[in-house]
């Protein structure tokens, strides 16, 4: 049987593959090894077989039948610290081709991803922006914040609920707790929580999430409470609905056709419903404050809302109105950042124009 | 200690996760994955019982208080009892009955039914009132009442009218301008306010870890 094969390989025009390589796939938690080789020069060849055998053992184990043009394998299945070697062999319809076993390789997890690295330098100076202008505004309490009109119309939009008698509703988003734009909202909801308890506006929100819900709900009451109203507070305000995405859109839009609240506040995530919710606010009359990180829903908002806080601004709020100046800080350092990045594509740009003269051929 | 247990938990939590990003290693990986999947889990499953009990007591003061519309509470109250029921006794579909008999000769009131009968008809017709407003927004957008309003209108004319065979026999180059119009401008805006959002989550993250930020705190 051996012999058998050997002369069937010693008898085979297939052109075998070459430069078979193995080793362990760099900036990973382990277990993956790199198998690489040249492709065969042949043209009947229907794809390579990658195999492999653990150091002392006794048989090859098939991996995969990879593609005639696949010059490349990783093995994701290696143990962590045994030395593996890889034999590929070229298949077409009638032959087979052997080419050279691979030396042996380990696979290692590593402690570092120095693929990260230039995400690390970029957080690392961001930070350092942001760090040095909320330590500023320790010092210089008088910031200059650009104005953002979306949120200089709240304190308008709550007071025409209150002239109005009417209720304010709310609305965190669709998303979890996970997101970073429902806890931009959650920040939010914190500070008009105050106002509507100052004013003593009815306030509604309804969760679609249950930990969201949860956190809603200290939040509001702690608002109450620090506004000196914690009578004011019912279980009543903030409530849980569900979490099915069209079944919450339309107990909101009953909400707003039943209840008609004059201020309807849209902040957070938002999917497919935003323009249910923002149309039947609109259609209801009442002055809708949007803001949302999701840049296709923003095109929505921006139509059937009078005000919408576009991406960044989202972030802001919660510093643009409780006016704290550590908070502004955190904002002037984001506009600063943002001077940078015009900085940096401007003269990235450039270079790239620069790099494709023709000129640059003759220097 | 109300205020500080939670920063700590916060910044402990933030850096480790910041750590995670940047460590590949399985060791580090698998409590990452395990605090995402499990803690995450079972706190979600504690919360959904406060959500439970929150609709419920909602549904029940608005019937105590006979509230406007309070006849619909009685309708939530009796379907989530019902739905519980069948969820946790009647099994799943026909292939996986319960312990209660949940169909009655041919027609089967089993969870999966109940869902794809009555959950998934309900959402898409709440979806399909999407093209309605949709209709109704674009009526309100597309009126050239400022210099942005008209520049709008323009470039959704061109977009639409480059999408249809129409678009090409009036003027051949007009669905490559279109393109042009959603590759180059469109992303190009698109772009510049995603590196706004980043920079803004940054700014966030930070401030909520270094505790400068507490507004969800309930306004520190």
């Amino acid at each position: 049987m051996a012999l058998s094969c050997i002369v069937a390989l010693l008898l085979s025009s297939l052109a075998p593959p070459g430069n078979v390589a193995a080793r362990d796939v760099p900036n990973d938690g382990g277990s993956n090894i790199l198998v690489t080789w040249t492709a065969s020069p042949d043209t009947s060849l229907v794809g390579y077989q990658v195999l492999r055998q653990a150091k002392g053992g006794t048989t090859w184990d098939i991996l995969t039948l990879a593609g005639r043009r696949a010059t490349s394998f990783v093995d994701q299945a290696a143990q962590n610290g045994i030395k593996y070697q890889y034999k590929i062999i070229a298949e077409s319809n009638t032959e087979s081709a052997e080419a050279p076993v691979s030396g042996y390789a380990v696979a290692k997890p590593q402690w570092f991803n120095f693929d990260n690295v230039p995400a690390l330098i970029g957080s690392g100076i961001l930070s350092f922006i942001l760090l040095y202008f909320i330590n500023r505004a320790r010092r210089d309490r008088n910031l200059f914040i650009r104005r953002i009109s979306g949120l200089d119309a709240v304190d308008e939009a709550l007071g025409r609920a209150t002239e109005m008698g009417r209720p304010t509703l709310y609305v965190p988003g669709l998303s979890s707790i996970n997101d970073v734009a429902t806890i931009a909202s959650l920040n939010i909801l914190g500070e008009v929580a105050k106002k509507t308890a100052r004013f003593g506006t009815p306030l509604i929100v309804p969760n679609t999430d249950p930990i969201v819900y949860t956190v809603a709900r200290e939040i509001v009451k702690e608002s109450y409470t620090s506004v000196g109203r914690p009578d004011a507070f019912t279980q009543d305000i903030v409530f849980f609905v569900t979490d099915v995405q069209f079944a919450y859109a339309a107990a909101v839009d009953g909400i707003m056709t039943r209840e008609k609240p004059a201020t309807n506040f849209l902040i957070g995530m938002f999917f497919a419903e935003s323009l249910i919710l923002a149309e039947t606010g609109a259609a209801t009359g009442a002055v809708q404050i949007a803001g949302t990180d999701a840049v296709s829903q923003l095109p929505f908002f921006i139509t059937a809302c009078d005000y919408t806080l576009i991406g960044e601004e989202l972030y802001a709020a919660s510093a643009y109105l409780s006016r704290e100046p550590l908070l502004l800080g955190g904002i002037k350092g984001q506009d600063y950042s943002k001077v940078l990045f015009v900085v940096i594509i401007v003269v990235g740009t450039l270079l790239a124009l620069v790099a494709g003269l023709p000129v640059l051929k003759y220097l | 200690m109300k205020k500080r247990l939670p920063l700590i938990l916060v910044l402990v939590t933030g850096i480790f996760g910041a750590v995670t990003y940047f460590v590949p290693h399985h060791s580090i990986q698998a409590v990452d994955e395990s605090v995402r999947n499990d803690v995450m889990r079972i706190i979600a499953a504690f919360s959904l019982v406060l959500g439970l009990g929150s609709i419920l007591q909602h549904h029940f003061n608005k019937i105590q208080r006979k509230a406007q519309n309070w006849q619909y509470s009685w309708i939530t109250v009796i379907t989530i009892f019902v739905t519980g029921v069948i969820g946790l006794f009647g099994g799943i579909d026909l292939a996986h009955p319960g312990v209660l008999p949940t169909h009655i000769g041919g027609f089967s009131f089993h969870m999966q039914t109940l869902y794809m009968n009555m959950m998934v008809p309900l959402g898409a017709t709440m979806f399909s009132m999407l093209a309605f407003f949709m209709a109704s927004a674009a009526y309100r957008a597309f009126r050239a009442r400022s210099f942005s309003a008209t520049l709008l209108l323009a470039a959704a004319f061109v977009l639409m009218l480059g999408a249809v065979p129409l678009g090409r026999m009036i003027f051949h180059p007009l669905p490559s301008f279109a393109e042009w119009i959603l590759a180059v401008p469109n992303t190009a805006a698109k772009r510049g306010i995603n590196f706004g959002i980043q920079l803004g989550i940054l700014a966030t993250s930070l401030k909520i870890l270094l505790g400068v930020e507490r507004g969800w705190l309930g306004g520190g």
